[in-house]
């Protein structure tokens, strides 16, 4: 193996412990944090492990501090930005009670957050509790909403307006959602 | 024709309606498209001459500032629509109304990519836990630090036990028969047809001791050796003390009667202020 394949191989085993494991309170690692540790050619470091998780359906994520997508990222901009691995395909429902959800919880969590989307951005607490309440028991509505803002799905401000939070930007295809309850 | 300070009162108005309209676009996230800003930059033109003090070029500047502000939020509007992320909320909502959870789930699953996260140990938590170790006391000595004190064993007097409300200085059934006579007692001295109204018989030095004479005439009353007569209209209370304990059960229903023995009451009746 050559001088310049080990170093690449070493860098994509310190990026997948970082990764994989959880550092801080949030999953993930940042930008600078993976520059730090692998270099500055860390975006290409990431590049080969993604493809490398192909394999296992698993990919690298990139959140980027904008609320939208950034196509040509520029290096301050990958810095800020966040990188976890998500998973690459789709769950099947067997395997979501596996990871603790129930098809209630998934379903009110869609319903939240195609409503905040399509409101711009921001709903008011009591409103999507009004449109949960119409699928899911009164006592649990509170309960899931609550759950959502824990887990970074969303975040709440003091006028009880919810908005969408890191998590969602990560893990879900907010377009690609829209569109399927539409068209269903 | 309009005098001038007549058409500027007229232009001060109009401004501030513009402005106030602008305003409840801004706060209530209206339509900006309800606002003509043509129109209304037209009427701001229109007034520009007449300005004269320092106030009315600054409620001018307001005007443009606000319409400004609402051209703003019409260019977002426009943003928004033109994505391909917009939706009509009331067509979600409808949509959303006729799907049910599965379908909703199973659409949500398409879309959902959940993060890989495994908890590790930090090697802070580490460094804490072996600091802990190190200063944590071998079990034996833990346990020697909290075994109880020993106790050494010897005898209870029976006065020992009474002080401990353990046992009582008579048995029950005694102190009953001696309070059944200090009623008698009491109602040939201070009552009237044979009976004793309630608090002058219950009542004592202390409240503590009042609430002890309440509960026992409880029982004098129960078991037979006394019977309580009340006149709600006149609201009083009697306590009529039996000849003979009347054990027999009446075919009459049994009642219970809650007579509050209230401190405030306790402090009248001492005064002498309870009727």
């Amino acid at each position: 193996m050559s001088k310049r394949k080990a170093a690449y191989a070493s860098k994509i085993k310190r990026a997948t412990h970082m990764l994989f494991f959880k550092r801080h309170k949030k999953p993930g690692v940042k930008g600078w944090e993976l520059r730090k540790a692998l270099g500055s050619d860390y975006p290409k470091v990431l590049k080969i492990l993604d493809d490398s998780l192909k394999t296992f359906d698993l990919q690298v994520k990139t959140v980027f501090e904008e609320e939208k997508p950034v196509e040509k990222p520029s290096l301050e901009q990958l810095d800020r930005a966040r990188f976890l691995i998500t998973l690459r395909g789709e769950l099947t429902p067997k395997e979501t009670k596996m990871i603790g959800w129930r098809i209630d919880d998934i379903a009110g969590l869609a319903i939240t957050i195609a409503h905040i989307i399509s409101n711009k951005g921001k709903a008011p607490r009591k409103e999507v509790e009004e449109l949960l309440r119409n699928k899911l028991p009164g006592w649990k509505v509170g309960f899931n909403i609550d759950r959502y803002i824990r887990y970074g799905y969303l975040t709440q401000d003091d006028a009880g307006q919810l908005y969408l939070d890191w998590r969602t930007r990560a893990e879900v295809d907010e377009k690609k959602l829209i569109n399927a309850i539409l068209t269903k | 024709m309009q005098s001038k300070k007549t058409r500027r009162n007229i232009g001060r108005e109009k401004l501030r309606q513009i402005i106030e309209a602008c305003k409840s676009i801004e706060e209530r996230a209206l339509d900006p498209f309800l606002i003509d800003i043509g129109e209304n930059i037209a009427t701001a033109k229109q007034y520009l001459p007449d300005w004269e003090i320092p106030e009315d070029l600054c409620l001018d500047a307001e005007t443009i500032h606000h319409l400004a502000s609402v051209v703003k939020l019409q260019g977002d509007w426009v943003k928004h629509r033109s994505t391909s992320l917009y939706t009509d909320p009331f067509l979600l909502s409808e949509k959303i109304a006729k799907l049910d959870r599965v379908d909703l789930a199973r659409i949500f699953l398409q879309v959902w990519h959940p993060t890989v996260e495994l908890e590790q140990i930090s090697l802070h938590s580490i460094a804490e836990a072996m600091r802990y170790w190190e200063d944590l006391l071998p079990l034996s000595e833990r346990w020697k630090e909290n075994a109880p004190a020993e106790a050494e064993i010897g005898v209870a007097t029976r006065e020992e036990l009474v002080e401990q409300k353990i046992l009582r200085e008579q048995a029950f059934s005694e102190e009953l028969e001696g309070f059944w006579h200090e009623l008698q007692a009491k109602t040939e001295k201070n009552g009237m047809d044979g009976k004793i109204r309630y608090w002058d018989f219950i009542g004592a030095e202390t409240y503590e001791e009042t609430v002890n004479r309440a509960f026992m005439t409880s029982f004098l009353i129960t078991y037979g050796y006394a019977t309580l007569e009340i006149y709600p209209l006149e609201e009083q209370t009697f306590i009529k003390p039996n000849k003979e304990p009347q054990t027999k059960t009446s075919k009459k229903q049994l009642i219970s009667i809650p007579i509050a023995v209230t401190i405030e009451d306790w402090t009248k009746w001492k005064r002498g202020e309870l009727e």
